[in-house]
C-alpha cells in the first residue's frame, strides 16, 4: 500500500498539496500546529487510495511530506 | 526590516527566521516490507523548519538544489555564495560551505571562490532584485566570462524580504508597495527577461527558464537545474536557470491563487524552456584546462 | 626576475605587485584606474606564470567582491585601485571586515574629491583609517614612503591579513606608485597550505579520505540577527583591533633634541625628511616623525614626545586629516600645527622649509 506521512509541525497549511493529488485524498484538518497553521492530512479511510505518485511532496515547499510506494504499485505503474 | 503586512502567519525572514528550529524533527523514515520510501528529505537539506511564508517556492528550489548536490555527489566539494533577500538564510537550510555576498554581488564572489579553488563546485542562489537590478553587472560579466559557476535565479517579481517593492521583473500593471497604481511601462520600464539575456552571452553554456507552479513544471525545472549544474561539472561554461516562483505574501494572494497567477500571468510573459545549450565534451582539454581559459566557446548553440 | 639580493630598478606600483607575488598571492582582481595600472598589468602576466588567477573585473565593486570570495576560501589574494575606485570597493571591504575575511587592498591615492586628478594626494586618510565603508570597523593601514617599503609592506600585509582574518590596506599615492627606484626582492615564498584551515571554505569533504565523514558546513557571514549576536561580533572585532596596537610602526629622524617635530606620512613624510635635513644643516632643531602604520596610529610614541616638551607640525597632502590623530595623541601636553598641501599641487622640500621655520619660530 502506498502512503504519505505529513510531518505536521512542518506543514504551513498552504494547501498546494491538496491541489495536485490525483485521487483528491489530501485535505485540511482542523488541527492547528505549534506554528499556528491548520495542517494537511489524509483521512485514515482514504489512505489506501494513495498512488504514491509523489506529486504532493514535490509541490510541498516545506519538506513536510514523505511518500512510501508499494512495490506492487510501482510494478503496475 | 522586512514587513509582513497581510497574509499568512510566518513573517518573511526576520529574527524568527534565524531563530532556533524548535520544531520536531522529521520522523525517521521507516520502510515496511513491500514498500519503498520514494520521497524524503535529501541529506544536504537541513532537518528544520524554514522561515519562508506558506506557499513560498524557495523551499521547493532549496530542496531541488540539495537533491542535485546529493544525486551528483557534489555536496562535499561545494562552496555556495548566498545573496541578499529572503534567501540570505540559504546556509541555514542547505548544508554546504557558504559565504554571504553583498546585494547583487554573488556572481563576483562566486568568481573569486571558483578562481581561488577551481576544484570546488560553486553556485549562487539569487532573487530577482538581487540579480536583475543591483547585481546586473555582476551576473552579465560572470556569464560572459564563462565562469564555471551555476546560478539559480528565483524570479517572483517582487522584493520579498523588504516588503514587496517593485522589482525589475514586476509585470506591467502589477501592484506593489512602490508602484501602488501598478507598474507602468512608460515610467518604470518593462519586466526584464533574464534567461533570454543570459542566453545571448558568449560564456553561457546552459540557460533555461523553468517554473515551480505545478508538479510537471517542477520536475522539468529540476531537469534544467541538473543541466545547469552539469555545465559547470563538465567544464563547459556558465550555467543559469531561472525559476518562476510565487510570493503569496507580497502578492496578497493565497498560495493556491499565487500558483495560478504564475500559470496564467507569468508564464505567458516569461516563456519556459531551454534558451541555450552548448554541446560540449568534458574531455576537450583546452576548454577545461584552467580557469584562466574561461570564455572559450565550447560549441555551437542549439 | 632578479636574483637574491640583487637590486632592481622598478616603479612603486611594480614593487607592490612583486611584494604580493613573493608573499604567495595567487589571485588578483583588478580594474583599470590611474595611477595604479602597473599593478594589474604586472599581475596579468605574473599570476598565470605561477598558476594563479588574474581577473580584470567588470568594476571595482566586482573586483573587491571577488577578493571577498577568494579570501573566504583562504587563498592569498589582492585587489588594487585608486581613490574613485576605492569608494566602490568599500562595500566589499565592510563585508570582509564584518565576516572576518582576509585580503590585501591597495589604494594609490589620487586627488579628489570626485574625479579630482591623477596626481598624488593623501585625501583618503580618513576613509582608510576610519574603516571607509558602513558600520564600525577598522583596517590595518600601512603607508609606504619608498618603493622598497612598498614591496616590504605588501609582503607583510598578507601575513597580517591571515594572522588577524582581516582586510589590510596599503595606502600609497601617485608619487609612490609612479616613482622608480631600486629595491631588493626576497626569495618568493608560498602560502602555508594549512593557512586558514580552521575556517576557510573548500567543501565539507575537502582533504578527507573516501570513508571519512564530512565535517559540518561552515558559514562565513556578517549578518547577525539573533539577540546579542551582533554585539558579540562587534566586541570580538574590537578585541582584535585592540590587539593591533602592538603592530604600530614609525620612523623617527633627528627627533632627540628637536624642539619641533614634523609629523608626516608616505610620500610627504619623505619630502618632509629632506626639508628637515636642509634645516638641520642650518642648525635648526627640527625632527621628523613618520607613521608607517596609520591604523593603528602611533599615539603612544607621539604622546611621549609631547611629554618631553616637543612641539608639533603636521604636514599632509590634504586639507588636514591625520592632524586630528596627532592632536588626539599629544593632547595632554601639546597641540599640533598644520600645513596642508592642497591636492592638485605637487610639493617639493623647499615648499616645507618656510612653514617649518614659521612653526619653529612660534612659541
Amino acid at each position: 500500500m502506498s502512503r504519505i506521512l505529513v510531518t505536521e509541525e512542518r506543514c504551513k497549511g498552504c494547501l498546494l498539496c491538496t491541489t495536485v493529488c490525483p485521487v483528491s485524498i489530501i485535505r485540511q484538518s482542523e488541527r492547528i500546529n505549534q506554528q499556528g497553521y491548520k495542517v494537511a492530512e489524509v483521512g485514515a479511510e482514504d489512505m489506501d487510495k494513495c498512488t504514491g505518485c509523489t506529486s504532493c511532496a514535490t509541490i510541498c515547499p516545506d519538506m513536510a511530506i514523505q511518500v512510501w510506494r508499494s512495490k506492487k504499485t510501482k510494478k503496475a505503474a | 526590516m522586512p514587513k509582513a503586512k497581510s497574509a499568512p502567519k510566518a513573517a518573511p525572514a526576520t529574527k524568527a527566521a534565524a531563530a532556533k528550529p524548535v520544531m520536531a524533527k522529521t520522523v525517521a523514515p521507516k520502510v515496511a516490507a513491500g514498500e519503498e520510501l520514494v520521497f524524503t528529505r535529501p541529506a544536504s537539506l537541513a532537518d528544520r523548519a524554514t522561515h519562508y511564508c506558506p506557499g513560498c517556492h524557495h523551499g521547493i528550489a532549496h530542496r531541488m538544489v540539495a537533491e542535485l548536490l546529493d544525486e551528483m555527489d557534489l555536496a562535499g566539494r561545494t562552496v555556495a555564495a548566498s545573496s541578499i533577500g529572503c534567501s540570505v538564510f540559504l546556509y541555514n537550510y542547505i548544508q554546504v560551505d557558504t559565504v554571504e555576498s553583498p546585494h547583487g554581488r554573488a556572481p563576483a564572489v562566486a568568481t573569486g571562490i571558483k578562481r581561488a579553488r577551481p576544484d570546488t563546485f560553486v553556485f549562487s542562489y539569487q532573487g530577482d532584485g538581487d540579480l536583475a537590478s543591483i547585481g546586473m553587472a555582476e551576473i552579465m560579466h560572470a556569464a560572459n566570462r564563462g565562469e564555471r559557476l551555476t546560478v539559480v535565479f528565483v524570479n517572483n517579481t517582487v522584493y520579498g524580504m523588504t516588503g514587496g517593492q517593485m522589482a525589475p521583473t514586476t509585470l506591467i500593471g502589477q501592484k506593489t508597495t512602490t508602484c501602488p497604481g501598478g507598474r507602468c511601462k512608460d515610467r518604470e520600464g518593462s519586466p526584464i527577461r533574464m534567461a533570454e539575456i543570459i542566453a545571448q552571452l558568449g560564456g553561457t553554456a546552459f540557460c533555461a527558464r523553468g517554473s515551480l507552479d505545478s508538479v510537471k513544471n517542477i520536475r522539468q525545472a529540476k531537469k534544467y537545474m541538473r543541466q545547469a549544474f552539469e555545465a559547470q561539472t563538465r567544464g563547459l561554461g556558465f550555467g543559469f536557470v531561472e525559476l518562476l516562483s510565487g510570493c503569496p505574501t507580497n502578492w496578497r494572494l493565497s498560495p493556491v491563487a499565487a500558483n495560478k497567477r504564475i500559470t496564467e500571468e507569468m508564464i505567458p510573459y516569461f516563456p519556459l524552456g531551454v534558451y541555450k545549450e552548448l554541446e560540449g565534451d568534458a574531455t576537450c582539454g583546452s576548454l577545461v584546462s584552467t580557469g584562466a581559459m574561461a570564455g572559450g566557446a565550447a560549441g555551437e548553440s542549439k | 626576475m632578479a636574483g637574491k639580493n640583487e637590486r632592481i630598478f622598478v616603479k612603486g606600483n611594480e614593487a607592490i605587485a612583486m611584494g604580493a607575488l613573493d608573499a604567495g598571492c595567487r589571485c588578483f582582481f583588478g580594474y583599470p584606474i590611474t595611477p595604479q595600472n602597473d599593478i594589474p598589468e604586472f599581475m596579468s602576466k605574473a599570476m598565470p606564470e605561477v598558476g594563479g588567477e588574474f581577473v580584470q573585473a567588470e568594476s571595482e565593486l566586482a573586483a573587491a567582491n571577488m577578493l571577498l570570495g577568494a579570501g573566504a576560501c583562504g587563498v592569498r589574494a589582492m585587489t588594487s585601485s585608486s581613490s574613485p575606485g576605492m569608494s566602490l570597493k568599500q562595500e566589499a571591504i565592510s563585508y570582509m571586515a564584518g565576516s572576518e575575511i582576509p585580503g590585501v587592498i591597495v589604494n594609490m591615492n589620487r586627488g579628489g574629491p570626485g574625479l579630482g586628478d591623477i596626481g598624488p594626494s593623501q585625501g583618503d586618510y580618513f576613509q582608510s583609517t576610519r574603516g571607509g565603508g558602513h558600520g564600525d570597523y577598522r583596517l590595518l593601514v600601512l603607508a609606504p614612503s619608498s618603493a622598497q617599503e612598498a614591496y616590504d609592506m605588501t609582503h607583510k600585509a598578507f601575513d597580517l591579513a591571515y594572522a588577524f582574518r582581516s582586510p589590510v590596506l596599503i595606502l600609497g599615492d601617485a608619487i609612490i606608485g609612479q616613482m622608480k627606484e631600486p629595491i631588493v626582492r626576497r626569495a618568493a615564498t608560498l602560502a602555508d597550505p594549512a593557512e586558514g584551515k580552521e575556517w576557510r571554505l573548500e567543501g565539507t569533504a575537502a582533504g578527507l579520505k573516501a570513508n571519512q565523514k564530512p565535517r559540518a558546513h561552515r558559514i562565513i557571514k556578517s549578518l547577525f540577527l539573533m539577540d546579542g549576536e551582533l554585539a558579540g561580533q562587534n566586541m570580538k572585532l574590537q578585541a582584535k583591533y585592540d590587539a593591533w596596537k602592538d603592530l604600530v610602526e614609525f620612523e623617527t629622524f633627528e627627533v632627540k633634541d628637536a624642539e619641533l617635530v614634523v609629523v608626516a606620512f608616505g610620500s610627504i613624510g619623505r619630502i618632509a625628511k629632506n626639508a628637515v635635513r636642509v634645516l638641520r644643516k642650518q642648525g635648526k632643531k627640527v625632527g621628523l616623525f613618520r607613521p608607517k602604520t596609520l591604523y593603528p596610529f602611533p599615539e603612544k610614541a607621539l604622546a611621549k614626545l609631547a611629554r618631553e616638551g616637543k612641539r608639533f607640525l603636521t604636514i599632509e597632502h590634504n586639507l588636514g586629516q591625520m592632524v586630528e590623530d596627532v592632536r588626539l595623541s599629544v593632547r595632554r601636553d601639546a597641540d599640533s600645527e598644520l600645513f596642508c598641501v592642497y591636492p592638485g599641487n605637487m610639493p617639493s622640500p623647499d615648499d616645507f622649509v618656510a612653514p617649518i621655520l614659521r612653526a619653529l619660530g612660534r612659541k
